[in-house]
């Protein structure tokens, strides 16, 4: 967004004069007020009613707070697992043992890179067959041990490779939503960033799905559609509008059940106060799949899942 | 808001033939053929053994016993629950795609016998908007699993599909979540699954309950795979075998049981059911 550089400029002017203030002795306290109202304004100018093109560009935004800052904000002693037992260790989706304030849980958690050594390192979160594999392990031990699981979903999708392939990824995906449609323990899901078709429904199967407000969630990335249907990637404003992924609007549809909300201008803006409001959230949903007996909690989960979808009914003569 | 019409493509007929062309050209070896063969020769070509495309109704007269078929399927067709517009609305998608293929959906849910074994099958036609799931597949799906459990029958499903239907967003997304749910229903009914995948089993449909079967068999010349060899190059332009996505490629990886020639399929049926039920 060009605009959010102007924010950026007057928010640094804003902080020069402070200094200025107060190394220098000089009364700049009207003008800084001034400038912050006029910031404030901007802001909201800015950002009170985003298109879903700027929330797509937000939910990729790479300042972005990721998994493992909320991790260390949101739950304590993440005590990591390594590896599928099988072909390797996915560092594009973490899982282990936390716990949410007392109570030890199993997350699973897709992680994007900062820089191009540990994008590299991460497949820019994109998932492969490996990590699929080893979150399906880590929810056998939450199921073992009746550990609540929460996910942590961001990602562009599966990770399309030969090595994918070879690993059958697509069945590894399918594997998994069998797994969480029937784990025996209360699950919660969350979208904090990208939320990429296959690759995130994989460990997004759960009790409670969450997004936040500048969370992406779509059955396939609005270039990939408008390759596909418009002939033109392009046209990816227009596959973006279409495709109605962004949570507010996914939340008008029914097929999420809370947007979190985010600071003005997107969760980067303030990854503290985002980390509250995710915590918040992840505590509320917690306690009240907790207090749900499980077999009507798994009755719950079925029917929610065997409703999916809306079609037309002919009357059949 | 329904965007189905006419009521007459709803419940298949497969007495009812529709192409009235007498010759085709085989796209593989170029020779003319007489489209009645081909056609009796369960769409392989004579000349050189070129598998065509089997239609839904084509494929269901090819693996079941003659005049076993009772069309199950639900009497629902797609709504446009997103208004989804590319370069074409979406209702106008489905009915072109009615009007091709005679059918009201993607999928065709039907009662038959096999070999003298009853099952509840489903199958996939991909000319209609390229095999894609979307809510009515997911839904058909479900409910021949709900069938084969409340007539305790195995379930077959033949797949042949692209992918998720994008022209319905999320909704087809958890399509994958519905269909692998309800496969557990049958997994604890202790009822066989018996999955088929056809040219081509990708995307959303291998990535979910195409690759959940107890057995999987591929026929021959199937398409097996997640993502398709242009997403992968242009995603990471990375080189790919030319078996990539074979059915070669699937049994040599473990993703598959069997592969099976098309000739030998309903035979082939036959004798995996008969390990689980007995013929009536």
């Amino acid at each position: 967004m060009s605009d959010e550089r102007t924010l950026d400029l007057l928010e640094a002017k804003i902080k020069e004069l402070r200094e200025l203030d107060k190394t220098d002795g000089i009364n700049l306290s009207t003008e800084i007020a001034r400038l912050e109202k006029k910031l404030e304004a901007l802001r909201e100018e800015l950002y009170a009613n985003l298109s879903d093109w700027e929330r797509v560009k937000i939910a990729r935004h790479p300042k972005r707070p990721y998994s493992l800052d909320y991790i260390r904000e949101v739950f304590t002693d993440f005590y990591e697992l390594h590896g599928d037992r099988l072909a390797g260790d996915d560092r594009a989706l973490l899982v282990g043992l936390a716990r949410l304030d007392d109570r030890p849980v199993v997350l699973l958690a897709q992680q994007k890179g900062r820089s191009t050594q540990e994008n590299k390192e991460r497949y820019f979160g994109m998932t492969r067959p490996q990590g699929y594999r080893k979150a399906r392990r880590a929810m056998s031990l939450a199921e073992r041990f009746s550990f609540p699981v929460i996910s942590l979903i961001d990602t562009p999708g599966a990770y399309p490779g030969l090595e994918s392939e070879e690993l059958n990824i697509g069945g590894a995906i399918a594997e998994n939503l069998l797994a969480m449609a029937n784990l025996r323990v209360p699950t919660i899901a969350v979208v904090i960033g990208e939320g990429g078709s296959g690759g995130a429904l994989a460990i997004g199967v759960a009790d409670r799905v969450l997004m936040l407000e500048n969370a992406i969630y779509s059955v396939i990335s609005p270039e990939g559609a408008a390759t596909i249907l418009w002939k033109e990637k392009e046209r990816m404003k227009e596959a973006t509008a279409a495709l109605k992924l962004t949570a507010p609007r996914l939340l008008d549809l029914k097929v999420v059940d809370e947007v979190i909300p985010e600071p003005l201008g997107g969760a980067h803006k303030d990854s503290h106060k985002t980390a509250s409001s995710l915590k918040e959230s992840l505590l509320r949903h917690l306690a009240e799949v907790s207090d749900i007996p499980l077999k009507k909690l798994l009755a719950a989960r079925y029917q929610r899942y065997r409703s999916l979808g809306r079609y037309s009914t002919l009357n059949d003569q | 808001m329904a965007i189905f019409k006419d009521r007459h493509y709803f419940r298949v007929n497969l007495e009812k033939k529709t192409d009235e062309s007498l010759w085709m050209k085989c796209k593989s070896c170029g020779e003319l053929v007489f489209k009645r063969r081909v056609r009796e020769n369960n769409n392989i070509c004579p000349h050189c053994g070129e598998y065509f495309f089997l239609t839904a109704q084509e494929r269901i007269e090819s693996l079941i016993d003659k005049g076993s078929f009772t069309d199950i399927s639900k009497p629902i067709v797609a709504s446009d629950p997103l208004l989804f517009q590319d370069t074409k609305p979406y209702p106008q998608r489905i009915e072109e795609a009615q009007e091709k293929t005679a059918l009201a959906s993607a999928i065709i849910i039907g009662s038959v016998t096999i070999v003298g074994i009853p099952v509840v099958m489903g199958v996939m036609d991909f000319r209609f908007i390229g095999g894609s799931m979307g809510a009515v597949m997911g839904e058909q799906i479900c409910h021949g699993m709900e069938e084969a459990i409340r007539r305790r029958q195995p379930f077959i499903l033949v797949s042949s599909s692209g992918g998720a239907r994008i022209q319905e967003g999320l909704f087809s997304l958890l399509q994958m979540a519905k269909t692998a749910a309800v496969r557990g229903r049958l997994a604890e009914e202790h009822l066989p699954f018996i999955s088929i995948m056809t040219y081509p089993t990708t995307g959303g449909v291998q990535a979910s309950i195409a690759s959940l079967g107890d057995i999987i068999i591929a026929e021959k010349g199937a398409m097996i795979g997640f993502a398709g060899r242009r997403v992968i190059q242009n995603t990471i332009a990375e080189e790919l075998p030319s078996n990539y996505q074979t059915d070669a490629f699937a049994l040599e990886h473990g993703f598959i049981d069997r592969v099976v020639n098309r000739e030998d399929l309903r035979e082939e049926l036959g004798k995996v059911l008969g390990f689980f039920v007995e013929a009536q």
